[in-house]
């Protein structure tokens, strides 16, 4: 739906559990609108489907579960390369290999790190609710069109599959440039090209200087994260997505005991919210992270706090009945604080 | 004085980067020749793919999208469908269309997606520095076949011409060669057949181009053009495998 709201005309994908409901629903709304749906024969046919498309200057979009956004890594290197937008939406599954389709995080590191070849960064956007899906996935199609850059909105089978209120609140979109890059046709003017080859004397160098350049902008500008009664808290949470949901009420818990307890939640994961988490932290003196895997978020922010708090991590690794209760992340609290 | 032949108004006037005797450029021209004919120079969005004709952006004065190796009939499909009124065009290699890239030409064929795809076989790998492909000859000796294709171990050439006209969605397909007079004008119509279908909206057209890599089959440009005719022709017969009107 917020693609739609966003102006999304175009989708491609491939079935994978548990991101199905995407394309079911587009396969519907799309020809409606006069939109394209086409349901490609691989992810690595659906992203270059986006490629192209997105190379027209149309708004496209694809989704698919971890597998197969694995797939869909080399299309993406080359839409960061050719700075492309385009939205990528990761329902995300447990891993490695097939794994399972439990809620899991352990893509964390593929998607903020950049999961294919070359050295590139895409922003990434993690929703803790059906109303955040539906926002964040319009905020995508704006970080893509401002930065030419793919976006991809990182969920797992919690946020993708709950039923919960949704206030469609469409937004106006953010001044955007005009894609005087698209290709069109000449048309009697200037041949356009859109591609990701270098081979000029210094010219990847310098396009690579640029495409940093254009990561540290983000860095500085596009960074969201929320906090919950971390003013005062003497311990801090960190957890990001459906974690953060449970560890919200889990500080709850902790606060009606009277613990000094707060919430940091990340919701980009790039560009990371560096700043603000040190910030909290400094306050705080004491950090505990949760991850639905064996520790990757907790990387960067330990990165992020450096010597300013002690962090340290609580993990659950995904599983069959591996989501955490409130209760038992309430113990993990009480144990650290 | 009238000009009876000059360079087509969608080639620059640039010189190419191909090797001597490479039939890349005629057939870059014989490509450039049918965006003429039909006027469609200012309307055609190229996709290139990964391979010596990537470059063609640097010879063809057309709008132009770099696909990932393989992957150009999905990034065409991408294009057509988010412009159809625009002319969209791949040009692949062997190894790039009948290897890496075979989900994505059978699947767009299939779709009948209104394009046209040109496929240059010249049984290597060119870019790499001649490589067995697959259709390379049985017999043939490359970088990776240093004993020759051995059917048992490799398998056989694939024939994409006649596999396309396998799939309902393509409209036309058909083999020609350029090593001749006589076969560069039958290409030459051919071509612009193929580009009529997509012109007039009859979907999904392929022309398969067979050609000479002279560097990496060791051979002067003499030889390796008649290596086309003695040894390509016979095992990839040339002729239209399919026309269908109504596709």
């Amino acid at each position: 739906m917020g693609a739609i709201e966003a102006g999304c005309r175009y989708y491609f994908g491939y079935p994978i559990t548990p991101q199905s409901d995407i394309p079911e629903y587009l396969s519907r709304e799309l020809p409606k609108l006069s939109g394209e749906f086409i349901q490609a024969e691989s992810e690595i046919g659906a992203i270059n489907m986006v490629l192209g498309a997105s190379a027209c200057g149309a708004r496209a979009m694809t989704s698919s579960s971890s597998p197969g956004i694995s797939l869909k890594q080399e299309g993406i290197s080359y839409m960061a390369g050719a700075e492309l937008p385009g939205v990528i939406v990761n329902i995300s599954r447990s891993g490695p290999g097939l794994g399972g389709i439990d809620a899991s995080q352990s893509d964390y590191f593929q998607a903020v790190k950049g999961g294919g070849h070359g050295g590139y960064h895409i922003p990434v956007l993690a929703p803790n609710s059906v109303q955040e899906m539906y926002d964040l996935t319009m905020h995508a199609f704006d970080l893509a069109d401002l930065y030419r850059t793919p976006v991809m909105v990182l969920g797992d089978s919690v946020v993708g599959q709950m039923k919960e209120a949704l206030v469609p609140n469409p937004r106006p979109s953010r001044e955007l440039p005009d894609k005087g890059w698209a290709v069109r046709g000449k048309g009697g003017a200037e041949q356009r090209v859109v591609k990701s080859l270098f081979l000029g004397d210094g010219e990847l160098e310098a396009h690579n200087w640029r495409l940093h350049a254009k990561y540290q902008v983000m860095k500085e500008k596009e960074c969201i994260s929320q906090e919950y009664r971390s003013e005062d808290a003497e311990l801090l949470v960190v957890g990001f997505g459906s974690v953060s949901r449970i560890a919200h009420t889990a500080v709850s818990m902790a606060r009606e005991e009277g613990l000094k307890v707060g919430l940091f939640r990340p919701v980009t994961l790039f560009p990371f919210p560096e700043k603000a988490i040190a910030e909290a932290a400094g306050r705080a003196k004491r950090v505990l992270v949760i991850e639905l895997n064996t520790g990757q978020m907790v990387e960067d922010v330990r990165l992020s706090v450096g010597g300013g708090a002690t962090v340290s991590f609580y993990g659950r690794p995904p599983g069959a009945a591996s989501l955490p209760s409130p209760e038992e992340l309430f113990e993990v609290i009480k144990k650290q604080y | 004085m009238q000009q009876v032949f000059k360079r087509p108004e969608s080639l620059k006037d640039v010189q190419t980067h191909f090797c001597p005797g490479c039939h890349h450029g005629t057939i870059h021209r014989l490509v450039a020749d049918a965006m003429d004919f039909f006027g469609v120079q200012q309307k055609t969005i190229g996709v290139a793919s990964v391979g010596c004709s990537v470059f063609l952006y640097g010879y063809f004065d057309i709008d132009v999208v770099e696909a990932p190796h393989g992957r150009a009939p999905a990034v065409a499909t991408g294009v057509k469908r988010a412009r159809p009124d625009n002319f969209v065009f791949t040009y692949q290699g062997d190894g790039d269309l009948a290897a890496i890239g075979t989900a994505e030409i059978i699947h767009a064929a299939n779709r009948g997606e209104d394009m046209t795809v040109i496929f240059v076989n010249n049984t290597t790998y060119g870019m790499t520095g001649g490589q067995m492909a697959p259709t390379t000859l049985v017999g043939q000796k490359t970088s990776t076949s240093p004993y020759g294709r051995d059917r048992s171990k490799d398998g056989s050439p694939i024939r994409m011409a006649e596999v396309m006209a396998q799939l309902g969605g393509v409209a036309y397909t058909a083999r020609v060669a350029v090593d001749s007079p006589r076969h560069v004008l039958e290409a030459k119509k051919v071509m612009r057949e193929a580009f009529r279908y997509q012109v007039e909206g009859k979907g999904f057209s392929f022309v398969e181009v067979l050609s000479a890599c002279p560097t990496n089959w060791g051979m002067n440009p003499l030889a390796a053009n008649a290596r086309v005719a003695e040894e390509m022709i016979p095992y990839f017969p040339l002729g239209v495998f399919k026309k269908e009107e109504g596709a």
